[in-house]
């Protein structure tokens, strides 16, 4: 079975991320980068799917997918520290700044060219927050798309997911080749041991350009991006709170500002 | 107590720029350890400590490790969890032998990663740091066939070891132990006797434990030339690996006792029903000689218990200090009291906890890479200039750091004022579990005799003043640095000077009366501390000063604050050392004035 896992490189949430004045682009090179927390919890689901894959006697393989500049290499070695077996990084100048839609096309095209069994996205990234990319894949890709699973089964062939609601949950089913994305609540994501970090060195990474993937650079890039950031501001400084004095109707009090605030 | 966030720059910038472990890298023995291997490995180890050990700490210190009727010991929620998979991350095997299934990187790597364990939940790391002294002793002394049956198992942390030393009539003085050992004629021993203060001698986060144990053979001579060293394993290893028999061993009693709750402080008792198996570790009468090969990396790592448990009493301290707010700044309008941070006071206090808490970085690590250096430097004049330095710094490193690292939790307590000496900020926590590192692996009295005995002789003085001349070398650096680094100077002659005239006196006095040498002992390893640090933080801020020339964003905030925290070091902790020499050189004769040895209370 072909896992191929999706992973984004973002800024640490942590820290204080900025756009850039100039084309209203997150400042990437400012801070730190990370594996988006999300991806972590969808490599580690396509390494136990891999992982029961084998011990059914399968064989399996987990790739990770990864667009973004040569710092993401640091992510890509992390996830295959993780385990995943080898690593695909599209690597371009002429990338920065492709929207999501363009950002699809591109993983698409990497993804059609090297084939799949099941693709795994995290629900969406800590930066852009779009939640968008495993639907927009699997609309290129033509194959059916199981989004926000907090569980997942599949022999080989079909695919199984269940997704919570308000309710209870839904079960959602679908045959493979698929794209599925995958919520926090799916798995505990395990740390890169050891021996799993001195093994990641040894790992193939292949680094493939626009050109290597048959990208038309047209259709990427902020110039040809769908959607445009128009004007940022800085975000205000935190307001002071209210303060409410309790003279014994602090419960109504309470009660009157979580309405106001349509919390209640 | 708030989260333990791993230090990360600050051991990079040493590991970098202080000790050079792209240096380490070019040795033969250490090609795999390339300085960005090393530190993805003290990363990710780092995240692994902040996030499965650091919930630990408060969890431990509340409950404890307990005891119940069958000699069973239970350690606090959520330890076999973790210990489970610290085993599994292979973390434990780092730095030990390939052939027993170590990764062969050097001992600095094991250091860094060791500091950031011990800062999550020093409790925790205790179990650990016992296991890798009895893989020390077995890997330098243990026969092919104890290697091949035990050290795998160790060295991955499958099973932990313990080191029996102390009893109720041997602690400073091991050559007053009396378990003993008798042949029991087929090559193995039997073992009798009562071990107390047994770190992790029981419990349950493995499924054997390898008690590495002191005792006496027939005819042994008296003191520490009669002492063995015995393997007794809780159960008895079979043939093919299995575990056998249980062994007549067990643990009568579990410590109540200042900090460190959550680590079983054993009372052992061996050979209740006849003697347990024990197997001799070299030759008999040897034991002494074999604890002192290991000592230097456990010494180490106990002063690496000083820095761990000052930089999470400073993280904390820190936070709270910038949250907490109280009294008037200085200048600023009625009505508006300020972070507490701002008090020039306060201020100090934490300029004080991070100024230490960097030099004691420096020392430790450079003490770990001298191990490594000493041990695989392909030029034999300096790996013996190494295994000098590192024979000199041991004890600094063990008693410094630990009596500094105190202090510096005592410190945090006070940033916190009255809420400091409740227990649920955790302040009062890295006091508590602060206070042991100066006591274990030799109390910090007996360090500073070890160093002026034993390490400010060797050579005839050599050592140490070879040490003192590189120091007085770093001088035309510091002047060619500019401006910015010259109230380093004076400040480091000064204190350079004090090391030398105590030195020089120890060398001169110690010879004629030893007594008086032995009165100063305390007071002049601390001055030696006190220089070495300041030393080796003048080092980093010429380093930094260099590197800020092409640096900026935070890393030149960084790099600002390493050069303006070694001023501080330099300008106002460091006088103190001159402030020590007349303790130093004022002979016995005042300590014995006053007639303790038969004063009467009241
Ligand atoms: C929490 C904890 C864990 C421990 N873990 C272990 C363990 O795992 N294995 C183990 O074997 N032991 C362990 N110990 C024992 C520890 O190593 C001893 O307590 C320590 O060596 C001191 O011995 P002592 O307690 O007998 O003190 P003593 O030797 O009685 O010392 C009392 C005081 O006298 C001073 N003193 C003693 N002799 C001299 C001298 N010759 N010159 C000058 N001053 C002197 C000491 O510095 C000290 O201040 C542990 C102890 C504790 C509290």
């Amino acid at each position: 079975m072909n896992i191929v896992v999706c992973v984004k490189q973002v800024p640490d949430t942590a820290l204080e991320r900025k756009l850039k004045p100039g084309d209203a682009t997150l400042d990437r090179a400012a801070v730190d980068g990370l594996i988006n927390e999300l991806d972590e919890y969808a490599i580690e689901e396509g390494l136990r799917i891999a992982e029961a894959q084998r011990d059914a006697g399968a064989d399996a393989e987990v790739t990770i997918l990864t667009m973004g500049p040569e710092k993401a290499a640091e992510s890509i070695r992390k996830a295959l520290s993780m385990g995943a077996d080898k690593a695909v990084h599209l690597v371009d100048d002429g990338l920065a700044g492709s929207d999501a839609l363009s950002t699809s096309y591109a993983l698409a095209k990497v993804l059609s060219g090297a084939g799949f069994d099941l693709v795994i996205c995290g629900s969406e990234s800590t930066d852009a927050r779009m939640g968008v990319m495993a639907a927009m894949l699997a609309e290129r890709l033509g194959v059916p798309q199981l989004s926000l699973a907090s569980k997942v089964d599949t022999d080989g062939s079909v695919i199984r997911v269940r997704r919570a609601t308000d309710e209870g949950y839904d079960e959602a089913e679908a045959s493979l080749p698929a794209v599925i994305s995958v919520v926090e609540k799916i798995n505990e994501p395990r740390y890169p041991s050891f021996k799993g970090i001195m093994a990641a060195k040894k790992k193939p990474v292949a680094t493939l350009s626009l050109a290597d993937a048959g990208i038309e650079p047209d259709a990427v890039g902020l110039l040809s991006a769908a959607t445009e950031v128009v004007d940022f501001a800085e975000r205000p400084p935190r307001q002071a709170g209210t303060i409410v004095k309790d003279e014994g109707d602090g419960g109504v009090k309470i009660a009157e500002f979580l309405a106001g605030q349509k919390f209640i | 107590m708030t989260d333990y966030v791993p230090p990360l720059r600050d051991i990079r910038f040493v590991l970098d720029q202080l000790v050079d472990i792209g240096g380490l890298a070019k040795l033969e023995a250490y090609h795999h350890a390339d300085p960005e291997t090393a530190f993805g490995l003290i990363e990710e180890s780092g995240r692994f400590m902040a996030e499965v050990v650091g919930p630990l700490n408060r969890v431990g210190d509340v409950a404890g490790s307990t005891l119940d009727g069958d000699g069973k010991v239970t350690t606090p929620r959520g330890f076999t969890e973790a210990y489970r998979r610290y085993v599994a991350a292979g973390w434990a095997a780092v730095p030990f032998p390939p052939e027993f299934g170590g990764g062969g990187f050097p001992w600095l790597i094991a250091v860094a990663m060791q500091e950031m364990m011990t800062s999550a939940c020093m409790a925790f790391s205790l179990c650990p740091l016992l296991t890798q002294g009895a893989i020390d002793m077995l890997v330098q002394h243990g026969s092919p066939a104890q290697q091949a049956t035990f050290l795998e198992k160790m060295v991955s942390g499958e099973w932990t070891g313990t080191m029996n030393l102390t009893e109720p009539q041997a602690g400073s003085d091991l050559g007053a132990v009396r378990t003993k050992a008798v042949p029991a004629g087929d090559g193995t021993w039997r073992i009798t006797g009562q071990k107390i203060f047994i770190t992790y001698g029981e419990h349950d986060l493995a499924d054997n434990i390898i008690h590495l144990v002191l005792a006496r053979v027939p005819e042994a001579p008296p003191g520490t030339k009669g002492i063995s060293c015995f393997i007794v394993p809780k159960y008895l290893v079979n043939e093919d690996g299995s575990l056998g028999a249980r062994n007549d061993l067990r643990c009568v009693s579990v410590e109540h006792k200042l900090g460190v709750h959550a680590s079983p402080t054993c009372v052992m008792s061996y050979g209740d029903a006849g003697g347990a198996v024990g197997y001799l570790v070299g030759e008999t009468n040897q034991g002494m000689r074999y604890m002192f090969t290991m000592m230097n990396t456990a010494r180490l790592s106990v002063g690496l218990q000083g820095l761990s448990i000052a930089e999470r009493a400073y993280q904390d301290a820190l936070r709270y200090a910038q949250e907490r707010r109280q009294g008037r700044a200085a200048g600023s309008p009625a009505g508006e009291q300020p972070p507490i941070v701002e008090h020039p006071d306060v201020r100090r206090m934490l300029l004080t906890m991070k100024a230490y808490i960097e030099a004691m970085r420096a020392v430790l690590y450079t003490n770990a890479v001298s191990i490594d250096l000493a041990r695989y430097h392909h030029d034999p004049a300096e790996r013996e200039a190494r295994r000098e330095l590192v024979e000199l710094l041991t004890p600094i490193s063990k008693a410094w750091c630990t009596d500094v690292g105190f202090d510096v939790a005592s410190i945090g307590l006070q940033v916190h004022g009255g809420i400091g000496y409740v227990e649920e900020t955790g302040a009062a926590q890295y006091l508590r579990d602060g206070r042991i590192p100066p006591i274990y692996e030799g109390t910090n009295g007996i360090q500073a005799i070890d160093l002026i005995a034993r390490k400010v002789p060797m050579r005839g003085g050599g050592v140490v003043t070879d040490l003192l001349t590189q120091m007085d070398l770093l001088d035309r650096e510091l002047a060619a640095a500019g401006p910015e680094l010259a109230g380093m100077r004076a400040a480091l002659a000064n204190g350079v000077s004090a090391a030398r005239e105590a030195t020089d006196w120890l060398l001169s006095r110690g010879l004629a009366e030893p007594s008086d040498a032995l009165a100063g002992a305390t007071p002049y390893l601390r001055l030696l501390g006190l220089v070495i640090g300041g030393w080796l933080l003048a080092r980093s801020a010429l380093a930094a000063s260099r590197l800020l020339r092409s640096a900026d964003g935070s890393d030149a905030v960084f790099l600002r604050e390493k050069i303006d925290t070694a001023c501080f070091y330099t300008e106002q902790l460091l006088p103190q050392a001159a402030g020590l020499l007349p303790a130093v050189i004022a002979g016995a004769g005042p300590l014995y004035r006053v007639d303790l040895s038969t004063a009467a209370l009241g």
